[in-house]
């Protein structure tokens, strides 16, 4: 009963329509930024290499390679700051949390690609 | 000014703001509660309201429960209302589990008067009161945040422990007050000055930021601040 009120609190934070991706898929966030009074759009593209959390406390791990350095980015995925999720391929992935991709440097980064046709039965 | 109101602690969560900011809030059910009594100057010595929550079932009340909330025929009741002693108003509900006083003016409420969550839709901030959780008999670091000792550099067996309680000779004695390990939590706690982010008066729901003491479960007395 008390989850059941929770929930209805939240709801009202929740996003009616969340963005869908999966793990390992390679997207693209984009975030609003406030600069002064003007609002921007800044797109961090990577890999999705975990999602947490339920409800209004979902995030979801985004990681990529600048310059040789990998650089993660946490985002909230319910947060009104984040405007979209695009997403730009799919990876084949066998697990929910792709820390593995954190010891490999190069080439080895990369997923394999799922083409959606084929998944498709 | 609201008279405040008796609920149960439901738990927290977090919600956005438009701007993107995140809010830390607990929710509590609140209300609604039945005015039991009214606390007079003349009569008390004091001026309150006696708020009574949750219903007992009749089976499980006592009878003094039972005679608190509505009008029982006694002996004694017989006998007073033969000597001219006119009985206290009674509200007329069923027995209740939690019954609070809360101090404050008194005017215009009445006793069978329901309290609900509007009469906090106006208030800007509360002071919510509870029993927090019980931690047991616990060491100074816990309980009064001591830094305890060294991992390593030769202490032994006590890295957990307060350090020393006062001087040697001169007094001889330990001062009052001094902070040492005992039984933490389990006592009644007071959060002051909670913003009301929401109220719902469909399922009785108060929305506040911040945290409050005690489990999901416990029942709190929420009042308007008293902080300016």
């Amino acid at each position: 009963m008390s989850q059941e009120l929770l929930d209805y609190v939240q709801s009202g934070s929740l996003k009616t329509e969340a963005p869908q991706f999966e793990i390992g898929d390679t997207v693209d966030v984009h975030t609003r930024i406030m600069e002064g009074d003007k609002e921007r759009i800044q797109v961090f593209s990577g890999t999705v290499i975990a999602r947490s959390g339920a409800g209004t406390s979902e995030m979801f791990t985004v990681r990529r390679i600048v310059q040789g350095e990998g650089v993660e980015r946490k985002f909230p995925l319910h947060s009104p700051r984040i405007a979209t999720v695009e997403v730009k391929r799919h990876g084949v992935v066998r697990r929910a949390k792709l820390y593995f991709l954190r010891d490999r440097v190069g080439k080895a980064v990369r997923l394999k690609e799922r083409r959606m046709d084929t998944k498709k039965k | 000014m609201a008279i405040g109101l008796l609920g149960r602690k439901v738990g927290m969560t977090q919600i956005y703001e438009e701007s993107g900011t995140v809010i830390p809030v607990t929710v509590i059910e609140a209300g609604p509660c039945d005015v039991l009594q009214v606390r007079t100057q003349d009569r008390d010595g004091y001026e309150a309201v006696q708020l009574g929550y949750l219903d007992r079932p009749r089976r499980l009340a006592r009878r003094s429960e039972r005679g608190h909330v509505a009008k029982i025929e006694s002996k004694r009741s017989k006998r007073r209302a033969a000597a001219g002693i006119e009985l206290l108003p009674k509200p007329d509900c069923e027995p209740k589990r939690f019954i609070r006083e809360f101090r404050g003016p008194i005017d215009g409420v009445e006793v069978g008067q329901q309290v609900a969550v509007d009469s906090l839709a106006e208030v800007g901030s509360v002071d919510v009161t509870g029993t927090s959780k019980g931690r047991g008999f616990s060491g100074a670091m816990k309980r009064h945040n001591f830094a305890g000792q060294r991992a390593s550099h030769g202490v032994k067996k006590c890295h957990r422990h307060l350090g020393g309680t006062g001087c040697s000779a001169y007094p001889s004695r330990l001062f009052k007050g001094k902070k040492m390990p005992g039984q933490y939590g389990a006592a009644r706690t007071t959060v002051r000055n909670l913003k009301v982010v929401r109220v719902d008066t469909d399922k009785n729901l108060l929305v506040l930021r911040g945290a409050i003491p005690g489990p999901n479960g416990g029942v709190v007395m929420i009042r308007e601040t008293n902080k300016l």
